[in-house]
């Protein structure tokens, strides 16, 4: 088949957009934006590292800070909140073996998700609002350094998503508890008590054990979901409440910032936004590596009822560890910062270590395997969050942080290698498992690429943590810029490494849109055809 | 006494060889899951690194509290009777020093007392290297106060160490703090 031929219509011709049921669609629009958004997140990430090496003419200081609030959240909401969420309406109605309770309001997921996305990073390029994403009190309603307008669309757009992120947790929750049209009435309340942890929970204390009624998956899909419900309802408030202060600007009356509390402000915060790091992303990771490392091996997972009850404390853990992020606020009590700070953020450790030895133990038990792209992207996603989950817990530490906090090693070693290696590794495996699912058996075009991509990605994303973290080390803090070239080796090694990973993203895109071709990525996005329910064609 | 640079040493150590054993853990793994051989893993395995786990995750904090020298002091510094006391206020992206030179004796125990009257920032002291010797936030409407003891000469610059907008990256204090040899400063 010629290039042109392959660019328009995919690897063989293999990939049929018109085959594609509605659930397909949805899915895969939704990893098809996130994917774009990845880009995004790619091209503005390597913008920050070029210019932490030599500020670039074109781009002035404040742009510079836009571009840095916009990153992580084009990187969160944007690029992996699509993803994981696309994947997520797939897979659960898949394991339950029962349609999604509502594809219309996963498709308004999807619209919400992109159009917000759009509207905030629009907002922060036009106006370079630039809050970061701490949106410290009183900063985001500083007017005399950012506009008004600016802000007043940033935060819609984040409020935006944050409504497609509240329709995507009850369509996961409607999708486990309720009874399908035609079959016989579901035990809404079991299903639920089994995926939130109430039936293992319980099965503790009596001798006549219940059955789990939901796939361990499903499980950590609904426990992580309890973390994204939470984490709407504070980052929706909280932009409610700097809308207020907008608006009131936009009249003319300017609120008194000391109104509301800067600590209790950053601790409720925190509290919400930790949900997110510390919550939903260790819980879904968890269970996706139990997903993959089960789907990879064709075996049961490795002590499963451990596992799931590790999913229970993780998201227990998950909502009492935000202090550890106010190491370094001297007005926050002590005993928060010992026992929510160190002690229970310590624990992240123990749940993630299980859910790293019980993924291994279960490819082990398979021995031999074969190297397929899945199992080499799921062993990258493992490294990532071994090497970075201990970085993290380092500067989770009353004595360490008084010298680490807001330094490039939290930013490196912990936050980029988690997010880069360890989550985006694993997002990768679970394209790579569902690619010949979601597009009814199209070949990947080339095996060289995927390569090209995995070891640019691994060498990138491990090399770029670590020379920010030896920059950290060295005092170089983040959110700030060094204009003297001070950090200059450092940060020209680290830049060096983020175009590793620019190149290995170029190759899977181009690699994935040779592979359904042009044609068959138009085609994702117009009407399904066929308007069955069902996930996947009947054969 | 123990100070930042050699704290970051020892972590620097201490993290690399643990990198170095994880890379090669994942390596040996991906060589060995893709060959025949012995397939089961015995529950005590797993539960001795559990253990493990779990020892790793509390020495941490108290090999750390016993070792560091300013942990224990920052909990409890009002349990301390500072020998110098620096008042610093932090406004429209200045601070403002209560005088133009903070002069300290070796020996000195500090108390950095600085409140801002509008935004969150930091207060960060930094070696003429650009390494960092310790640092806190300092949020609008409370109390931030650090404080250090000072066992060695030096000149140090402040600098801000949080985000409060693209005007705080110019909030820095070049050599500001001087730290002279004991009994030579009043």
């Amino acid at each position: 088949m010629s290039f042109i031929k392959t660019l328009i219509n995919g690897e063989e011709g293999l990939f049929k957009s018109e085959t594609l049921t509605p659930m397909q669609k949805m899915t895969l629009r939704f990893v098809v934006v996130g994917l774009i958004f990845f880009g995004f997140v790619v091209i503005e990430g390597m913008l920050m590292r070029l210019y932490e090496v030599k500020p670039l003419p074109f781009i002035t200081e404040p742009q510079f800070f836009a571009i840095l609030t916009a990153h992580p959240l084009v990187g969160i909401f944007g690029s992996t909140y699509s993803i994981v969420f696309g994947a997520f309406l797939f897979l659960v109605p898949f394991l339950m073996n029962k349609p999604l309770w509502s594809i219309k309001m996963g498709n308004w997921t999807f619209i919400l998700i992109t159009v917000g996305t759009l509207t905030f990073w629009l907002a922060g390029f036009i106006s370079h609002y630039a809050p970061l994403y701490t949106l410290y009190w009183p900063l985001p309603a500083d007017f005399t350094q950012f506009s008004v307008w600016g802000g007043t669309f940033f935060i819609t757009g984040i409020a935006l998503v944050m409504v497609g992120s509240a329709f995507f947790v009850i369509n996961i929750f409607k999708t486990i508890t309720y009874t399908p049209e035609g079959w016989d009435k579901q035990p809404a309340g079991a299903l639920l008590a089994s995926a939130l942890g109430v039936t293992g929970f319980r099965n503790l204390f009596t001798k006549n054990k219940k059955e789990h009624l939901v796939p361990l998956p499903v499980a950590a899909v609904a426990r992580g979901s309890v973390d994204v419900a939470l984490n709407t309802a504070i980052i929706l408030f909280t932009g409610v409440l700097i809308l207020v202060y907008m608006i009131a600007a936009i009249f003319g009356h300017n609120l008194s910032h000391s109104a509301i509390d800067a600590l209790l402000y950053k601790n409720w915060f925190w509290w919400g936004l930790d949900l997110v790091a510390d919550g939903l992303v260790l819980i879904f990771v968890a269970g996706t590596w139990y997903l993959l490392a089960t789907m990879i091996s064709g075996k049961p997972l490795f002590m499963q009822n451990i596992a799931r009850a590790a999913l229970l404390v993780e998201l227990v853990v998950s909502w009492t560890v935000w202090s550890h992020h106010l190491l370094s606020d001297q007005a926050q009590p002590a005993m928060l910062k010992v026992l929510s700070g160190e002690m229970v953020t310590a624990f992240e450790l123990i749940t993630q270590g299980l859910a790293f030895f019980i993924a291994l133990a279960t490819l082990w038990s398979a021995r031999p395997l074969k190297m397929t792209n899945p199992l080499k992207f799921l062993l990258g996603g493992l490294m990532g969050f071994a090497l970075a989950v201990p970085a993290g817990i380092m500067q989770a530490d009353v004595g360490l942080n008084r010298i680490l906090h807001n330094t490039q090693w939290v930013i490196g070693p912990h936050v980029h290698v988690a997010i880069l290696v360890g989550l985006t590794m694993t997002l990768y495996s679970a394209i790579y498992i569902l690619f010949p699912i979601l597009t009814n058996g199209a070949k990947v075009y080339s095996q060289k690429l995927v390569n090209i991509h995995f070891w640019c990605h691994l060498i990138g994303g491990v090399g770029m943590g670590a020379f920010m973290g030896m920059a950290g080390l060295k005092g170089m803090m983040r959110r700030t810029l060094y204009i003297n070239a001070e950090f200059n080796w450092q940060m020209i090694l680290a830049a060096i490494c983020g175009t590793l990973i620019l190149i290995g993203f170029i190759a899977f895109f181009y690699n994935i849109v040779m592979s359904v071709g042009l044609n068959g990525v138009i085609g994702i996005f117009t009407p399904a055809k066929n308007k069955t329910k069902d996930l996947v064609p009947q054969a | 006494m123990v100070d930042s640079k050699m704290v970051l040493t020892g972590q620097t150590v201490a993290y690399t060889l643990y990198c170095i054993v994880i890379i090669l853990l994942i390596i040996w793994f991906a060589l060995r899951v893709t060959s025949a051989g012995k397939s089961a893993v015995k529950p005590a395995f797993f539960y001795t690194f559990v253990g493990f786990l779990t020892i790793l995750g509390v020495s941490l904090h108290l090999i750390t509290f016993n070792t560091i020298p300013w942990a224990a002091m920052d909990l409890n510094r009002s349990d301390y009777k500072p020998d110098k006391t620096f008042a610093i206020t932090v406004k429209d992206h200045q601070f403002n020093l209560p005088s133009e030179k903070l002069i300290i004796n070796v020996g000195d125990t500090v108390l950095f007392d600085v409140k801002s009257e509008d935004l969150t920032y930091g207060f960060g002291l930094f070696r003429g290297d650009n390494s960092m010797v310790f640092q806190m936030q300092v949020v609008p409407g409370h109390r931030n106060d650090i404080l250090w003891h000072f066992d060695r000469e030096g000149v140090y610059s402040i600098r801000s160490t949080e985000y409060s907008g693209p005007k705080g990256i110019f909030m820095i204090k070049k050599d500001v703090v001087q730290v002279l040899p004991a009994g030579s400063a009043k």
